[in-house]
Parts: C-alpha cells; structure tokens; sequence
C-alpha cells in the first residue's frame, strides 16, 4: 500500500515540475491562441503573442482571466476543444443571472479524476476502502469529481449524492464506509445527528475529505473528535478542474497543489502585481494539461499564501494556504457560491428595487439564507395574498439563480443598515475564516 | 358607489402599530373603519378615513408603503343572518370575496361591512338587485 497515488509526479524534483510545467505552459499558450479567440484578442490587445511564453518566467505577461470573462464569453467563447473532443460539461453559479459552464475532454476528465484519487491516497484510500461521497451530484463537480477519483483508486464507492440523512447514516453504518467526502459543515451535522440517533459507536470511518466551502480549524477538531476521523481539507474550482486541484496530506500543513496541472501564482488583487513568494495575495492559477477549457491566468479571488518548503509528507508540490478571505463578496452557503448580485438580479427582474440585505447564519452545522427585501409601491398590494405570491415569486427566482432556498422577509421601507448613505448588503454571522 | 380604503404595510414587530397609530394621532386622522391582517413577517393595516388623500400623503411622508384602494362599503340589518344574506347573494354569482370586515355607527340596528371583491361596479350591481344598500364614501363619512 504507497502512500501516494503517482509518486512519481507527487514526489518529483522541482526542476522536473519546472520542466513539465515550462513546456505545458508554452503548448497551452497557443492552444488558446489558437483555438479561443476571445483570449486571443486579450492577448492582442496586450501585445502579447504566444512566441513570447516559452517559459514560467513569462507568465506574468499574459492577461488574466475574471468571472466577468467567462460571463462575457458564455456558454462557447473560451472552449478550447472541438465540440467532438468535449464529453461533460459542470457548471458554477456566475456572478449574475448566467452561470459558468467549463468543458471536458475524455483527457481532462481523466486529469481531474488522477487529482482526486491522489486525494483520496493522500487521506489513506485504498483498494480496500469503501468510499462514501456525499457531495450533489450532477452539475456540480464535488459529487462527480470525488466519485471519479474514488474509483481510480479503485474503492468501493457510495456515490450518495447530498441530502437525505437517514439514508446517508444507514449505509455508513452497514456498508461500514471508511472515507467520508462532504461539506465541512455536512460532516458535523452527519456526526450530530448520529450521535443523537445512538449510531456513532457504529461508524467505521477513518478519514474524511472535506471541501467546497471555508472551515476553520476548530471545525476540523470537533470532526475529528466527533466521528472518531482525521479531516482531511479539498480545493478546488469548476474553473480550474473542479476539487482536487490542490489537496492535504498527513501534515495537514497546507494543501498540495498539482502542480503537474496548474500553475499558482499569488498576485495584489488591487494592482494584479505578481507578489513575492510567501506573500498574501490572490491566488491565480494557470491550467497546463487540460484540452477543453484551459483558463489561463485564472483569478479565483480566494487570498492565500503559497508554501515552498519541502513537505513531511516527501510530495515536493508547492502548498497553499486554506484561503484566508475572498478579494470579492462572494459568499459560499451550503457549499454553494452565492454573489449580492445575484439577489439585485431577481429583485430587478421581478420589477423592484434592489433594496435587499442578505443575512447568512448557521445554526446547528446548517447554513441558513435570509434576504431581506425592503417593501416598496411596486410590490405592496392591499391583498395578503397577492403580496404572498409575490414574495414566492421572488423566492422560486431565488432558488432559481443560487440553486439553494433563500427565506425572504419583507421588511418596512428604509430599515436595511446603511451607513454612509450606503446600505449594508451582506451580514455573514458565521465566523469562517480563522 | 365605493369607499377608498387606504393600506398600508407594517411589519410585525413589536410596537410597530403603536408607531403608525401615534403618526395618525399626531396628524388628527380620524378611522371610521379599521383591520389588521397579519403574517409572520408583516401585516396589512386597512382602513377608511376622512380625507384619503390627505392621510395618504401624511403617511408616505412618515416612510410608510401604502396603496388606495376602492372597496365596497355594505350596509346590513344589525340582526342574526344579516351577514349571512349579503354573502349567498355573493356566492350565487360566484363572487369571491378576498377580505372583509366590520364596523359600526352610531346608527341603531344597522352594521356595516367592507368586501373586497374583482369587480366592484358587478358586485354592486348584484346586491342592488336584491335589495342590499352599497354606500359610498360620502354617505359613509356622514354616518
């Protein structure tokens, strides 16, 4: 039994991950180039040409890559692959009404799943492991991505899916899972929930690998204790390839990032500066061997540090930082990414103003969304009912645009907190960042 | 033949009414006719005044959300199964009624009831037809 899925790419010298990472970056270039026009006219407009690249040394003069972009260029504009290469799409919440849509090839789907199930390796998965993954399913990659790597691994493999508790509790008892790879804040429900219904001194777990939101360190020990586990973290982005682009080892002392696959740098959100090594800043990455979708200069506003040091663990990776705050005002609810303006979105759709504050808070390992939404004369009406049908109006768009419930209360004109004239939208009672 | 109902969005908190009842207090509004309905977040306060326009404006300059409305304003027999006639005239024309609610007058042995009905002209006309007496703002300012 290794400890490590491919040693060979985990444990390499960093000359040799410099040399992979030189040549890939370079064929990558004018993939893009060539194929995306949409990034061939940020590089145009930069006066850049793809025989400029031909080493990491001269990344920093490629443009970078936003959300707005992918926005801008949706669904097609930055596919890299003819349509008869791609085999899946997954997708992400977008800042506004459209979402964002990232193309795989059979090639990439392969990449991300080898990401995953070196992941998988990383928190002890064997051959022998049964693997219960009860992350969504469907255009979200958690489910698929975990899934796909726990078979690489070649584990048993619950594919669960989220949601219904009794069920997920029943297999993990009978089936006696070993790996549990969900939500953070999941995993402490999962671990209430069976203490309370008396089935914890049931659970087989050893370890579980969490991701898709922030946690903090406290929530890994109450896990850790709870289910009797060690907690191992996931990153990642449907972006850049889905979870897996960087994950834990046995250190639990940062998160390897594949670096086989994708290039970090750590820039100045404000000035898009390149920072020195060590320093915080936004994290940005780079895809190298992926085929249908290979963002460049890729900014995830997720603020981090990068670790050069050798690791205990002997994987020569780089290590990131858990991230330590967002350089944008996206929220992650039940796992989900949640963006203000998407809620402005609905209520301007619906016809209404955007007077709205948006209060997360969770209670009892569960994340809650209320928005509040000032009544104006558009949306009052003498009727109970017709305001009613209204707000559930409000609320299906709601449900519609962040793929999770949101309760909206309406509240009397001008009671939303604003200070300097300027309203308060976001009031987040969970304290997430350490 | 309607009554203008003013309505007005409060939200269902503690004090909440007693702080709109102190702006009509403060500007001498007087109620002939009042009803809360309440939800778990808000509720709608309806009422008939004297001068709709003028309260109208008091209240929008308070912060307040309202609407006006225009309401049938029933007379009925003060009697058991007053109400009762109005409401089978109403359901015989399959007539649905959204809210209603009560108030009364210094009248001896009659009450007076708000419909709020899709159509009032149609409503009238069928209580008309039986008898019933629809009364508009003026005569129900009077009473």
């Amino acid at each position: 039994m290794s400890k490590y899925f491919q040693e060979e790419i985990e444990c390499a010298s960093r000359e040799q991950i410099g040399k992979w990472q030189d040549e890939r970056l370079v064929k990558t270039v004018h993939r893009m180039y060539d194929n995306v026009p949409y990034y061939k006219n940020l590089m145009d407009k930069k006066g850049v040409k793809p025989e400029d690249i031909t080493s990491r040394k001269d990344l920093y003069k490629l443009p970078f890559l936003t959300k707005d972009d992918l926005r801008e260029a949706y669904p097609y504009g930055l596919k890299a692959a003819p349509l008869e290469e791609c085999v899946r799409i997954q997708s992400t919440s977008g800042t506004t009404g459209k979402r964002v849509v990232a193309f795989y090839t059979e090639n990439d789907i392969d990449m991300w799943e080898k990401c995953c199930a070196r992941a998988i390796v990383a928190a002890g998965g064997t051959k022998e492991d049964v693997v219960q993954v009860c992350y969504g399913y469907g255009l979200f990659t958690g489910g698929l991505g975990l899934h796909g790597g726990s078979h690489k691994v070649g584990s048993l493999t619950l594919p669960m899916s989220s949601g219904n508790t009794e069920r997920q509790m029943q297999f993990m008892c009978d089936l006696e899972a070993t790996i549990l790879c969900c939500t953070p804040s999941y995993a402490e429900f999962l671990g209430e929930t069976l203490e309370e219904t008396g089935l914890l001194d049931k659970v087989k777990l050893k370890a579980g690998i969490f991701g898709a939101e922030a946690w903090t360190q406290e929530m890994r020990q109450n896990i850790e204790k709870k289910l009797g586990i060690k907690a191992y973290d996931i990153y990642g982005l449907t972006e850049i390839a889905g979870p897996g682009v960087s994950y834990e080892c046995e250190a639990q002392n940062g998160l390897h990032i594949n670096e086989d696959n994708f290039i970090a740098e750590i820039i100045d959100p404000e000035t898009g500066e390149v920072l020195p090594e060590g320093s915080k800043g936004e994290l940005v990455f780079t895809c190298i061997t992926k085929e249908a979708f290979p963002l460049i200069r890729y900014r995830t506003k997720d603020i981090c540090i990068l670790n050069t040091e050798p690791c205990t663990c002997g994987r020569t990776t780089l290590r990131m930082t858990k991230p330590l705050g967002r350089s944008d005002d996206m929220l992650i609810v039940k796992g989900v990414n949640v963006f203000p303006s998407q809620i402005e979105t609905v209520l301007l759709n619906q016809g209404y103003p955007a007077n709205y504050q948006l209060i997360v808070t969770r209670e009892n390992h569960m994340d809650a969304i209320e928005v509040q939404v000032e009544m104006t004369a558009e949306m009052f009406s003498d009727s109970v009912t017709e305001i009613t049908e209204r707000e559930n109006a409000i609320i299906n768009e709601l449900k519609g645009m962040l793929g999770i419930y949101a309760k909206v209360t309406l509240v009397g004109p001008k009671t939303i907190t604003r200070s300097e004239g300027k309203a308060k939208r976001v009031i987040d009672h969970r304290n997430l960042y350490n | 033949m309607t009554a203008k109902q003013i309505s007005v969005f409060l939200e269902n908190k503690p004090g909440s009414l007693a702080k709109f009842t102190e702006v009509l207090d403060q500007n001498k509004i007087d109620m002939h006719a009042l009803s809360v309905a309440d939800t778990p977040d808000f509720g709608i306060v309806r009422m008939i005044v004297d001068d709709s326009a003028l309260t109208a404006t008091i209240l929008k300059e308070a912060g307040y959300v309202l609407s006006i409305t225009p309401v049938l304003a029933v007379e009925i027999p003060n009697v058991p199964g007053g109400l009762n006639k109005v409401l089978q005239i109403l359901k015989t024309k399959a007539i649905n009624v959204a809210y209603t609610y009560a108030f009364t007058s210094k009248k001896v042995g009659s009450a007076y009831m708000v419909f709020r009905v899709p159509d009032n002209d149609a409503a009238t006309k069928v209580l008309a037809e039986e008898g019933v007496k629809v009364i508009c703002q003026k005569e129900l300012l009077d009473l």
